[in-house]
């Protein structure tokens, strides 16, 4: 039942080369920012760029520092070496200032492929920053006008809205799954489902599959299917963003028997829960700008959305321990780590670890033995 | 009589321990782990077992932890943290905190009475404050390793080594060798080095007392001084620190 979603994303380059030929437009995201809606409004299809694997970070080191988050190292190789189909399709880039690394690096990047880049606020409950947030978001519409040679209407901003408000629901509720103890999904199916369906070009069609995927699973629960056992370590999974290629971490819990129940971060759970009143008669454009400003990545400041998000997830998928993953040279995610740190061992007085790692396989042994010892400390 | 074998092949040194069923110590050996850190503790094993007119068959179980362990046939694998938290917390109880500076890794390991794991920070993947870093450094000074400590302590003065880096810190240690400074103060510099790398770690954890030093680096006086003035606080050290997580393999497989 899985298996469906292996081949995603091979399959959907074959049918994004075939809609290219037909002269539909494909536009390139980043980063959960930004706003997919608009893409889909315009008729566009939306693809998940964000580089995962190690394999071109060589290619970027020649114009990028080496001192840099391997998740930018990997976006721009694949960009500079022009060896990702996804990039290659896209017709317009959308960027975001979500770090200083990403901001500098869309520069380089513009020299390849029309690249636009939206001003992310850093105070997401100032009145100002949505002020800015939604002159951003008429930026973003009036970008996509001009390279896909479309007009965006209301209409179909609102109809895009339905589509992802519902795509979303369906994730959460595929995440949701998890609370059962024994849970029903590992981890490295949470994380391959997840990222394969991005890549996915039709937009209900991810949800059909999904949906049905969420049903067989709820069948066979009731027949007793289950992943690990009671006395499981239930993890939860958060920091920077995970993909295959970079799941080294996820597979290490699981390997030492453990089970990654959920996953925090932005290809996870952290955006899944901010829906647009569908109802709302408001201006559509401030209606994203407000949803997309809720996001809890460590780029706002401050981000205490987040722990909220996070100490909820602890307690609904019973979770034994909290596993930080970040990359490194991610200033935002190492430094909230601290924060994050505290909440769940002061607070909660769940076992905590941090761990800070790139792309690379040259720390797997040293990375699994902080999991076993984290493993071993939960079940003692 | 049945016998219970600890295995802790580390990256530098492969450590045996025998217990017997209340988890006293029987016998321990130790060795360079070279290539095969699975053939050197199998050795080991043997010999041990040999002077005491034992077999394999009066082995009970054998847990094995360490970098190698999952190249040795044991009957269970725990990780070195969980083995040295309860080694140490045997032979002594009262054990709050545990730093263990090994060959290329160093921990700082906080427990509870009894030698539960509540939390623990390690180094991270690079040789600073760590037995490696010693042993580069002492190379580049073309002293013993065994001599580091003694001759550290005699210093008068405590050079400074600020690089991290092995690589860096090895040049350091040149430059200083070239402007004349005294052996003794370059090495009490080094051992300084390692020991405040240390030492930051136990800000990751908290610092409960008492501490109790353990690894093949708690052997060297000179780091043991340092860390102990670093930290503002006495520190123990079991007569035999390298084979501590051995000790706590062989106790998981008394099932102790």
């Amino acid at each position: 039942m899985l298996k469906d979603f292996d081949t995603i994303r091979e399959q959907n380059m074959i049918t994004l080369k075939e809609l290219k030929e037909k002269g539909t437009k494909v536009v390139g995201f980043y980063c959960t920012y930004g706003p997919q809606e608009l893409a889909v409004a315009a008729g566009a299809v939306c693809v998940g760029l964000c580089g995962t694997k190690e394999d071109p970070i060589p290619a970027a080191e020649k114009d990028l520092p080496r001192n840099l988050c391997p998740l930018i190292k990997s976006s721009y190789g694949f960009a500079v070496s022009d060896t990702c189909p996804f990039f290659h399709f896209s017709d317009l880039i959308i960027g975001e200032t979500t770090c200083d690394g990403k901001k500098k690096m869309f520069e380089l990047m513009a020299k390849i492929k029309p690249t636009h880049v939206m001003q992310l606020p850093q105070f997401p409950k100032e009145e100002a920053s949505l002020a800015l947030m939604y002159e951003e978001m008429k930026r973003v519409k009036a970008e996509m006008e001009k390279h896909l040679g479309v007009t965006i209407t209301d209409e179909a901003i609102g109809e895009a809205i339905a589509i992802l408000n519902e795509e979303r629901r369906t994730m959460k509720e595929f995440f949701d799954l998890n609370q059962a103890k024994p849970a029903l999904i590992t981890g490295m199916d949470l994380l391959k489902i997840s990222w394969q369906l991005g890549f996915h070009a039709n937009r209900r069609e991810r949800t059909v599959l999904l949906r049905r995927l969420i049903d067989e699973l709820k069948a066979k629960a009731a027949e007793g299917y289950h992943v690990g056992n009671e006395s499981t370590p239930r993890i939860l999974l958060t920091g920077t963003p995970t993909g295959l290629g970079s799941e080294k971490v996820i597979r290490l819990v699981e390997e030492c028997g453990g089970l990654v129940v959920s996953i925090e971060n932005c290809t996870g759970y952290k955006t899944l829960n901010q829906y647009i009143d569908e109802t709302d008669t408001r201006d559509k454009l401030l209606l994203l700008a407000e949803r997309y400003l809720k996001i809890p990545c460590s780029v706002m400041s401050p981000n205490t959305d987040r722990l909220e998000l996070l100490e909820r997830m602890i307690n609904e998928f019973q979770v034994d321990g909290v596993i930080d993953l970040t990359w490194q040279a991610c200033h935002t995610y190492n430094i909230e780590s601290a924060t994050v740190g505290e909440m769940v061992k002061e607070k909660l007085g769940k076992p905590f670890l941090h761990l800070e790692t790139d792309y690379s396989q040259s720390d797997v042994e040293t990375l699994r033995v902080r999991i076993n010892a984290f493993l071993e400390m939960i079940q003692e | 009589m049945t016998v219970y074998v600890g295995v802790d092949i580390g990256s530098l040194t492969t450590k045996v321990v025998l217990v017997n069923k209340e988890g006293q110590q029987l016998g321990r050996a130790t060795a360079r782990t070279g290539y095969s850190g699975k053939d050197v503790a199998q050795r080991l094993t043997e010999e041990l077992l040999e002077e005491r007119s034992l077999t394999a068959g009066d082995v009970g179980a054998t847990v094995a932890t360490g970098y190698g362990r999952v190249t040795f046939p044991a009957d269970r694998e725990v990780s070195e943290i969980t083995c040295q938290a309860k080694g140490v917390a045997h032979l002594f109880p009262q054990v709050a905190t545990v730093i263990d500076i090994g060959g290329q890794d160093s921990k700082v390991i906080r427990v509870l009475p009894g030698g539960k794991v509540i939390d623990f920070a390690m180094n991270d993947k690079c040789a600073a404050g760590t037995g490696r870093f010693l042993e580069v450094m002492a190379g580049a000074l073309e002293v013993d390793l065994d001599q580091v400590g003694p001759l550290a302590i005699k210093a008068n003065k405590v050079c400074a080594i600020s690089s991290f880096c092995t690589v860096f810190a090895e040049s350091e240690v040149i430059s200083h060798v070239s402007r004349g400074t005294p052996k003794e103060e370059i090495l009490a510099g080094i051992c300084d080095a390692v020991a405040s790398r240390v030492a930051n770690m136990t800000e990751r954890t908290g610092l409960e007392l008492p501490v109790v030093f353990t690894g093949g680096v708690a052997k060297n006086q000179g780091v043991a001084a340092a860390l102990s003035r670093h930290l503002g606080t006495e520190l123990m050290i079991p007569a035999d620190p390298q084979v501590t997580a051995a000790l706590g393999a062989a106790l998981c497989a008394a099932g102790l």
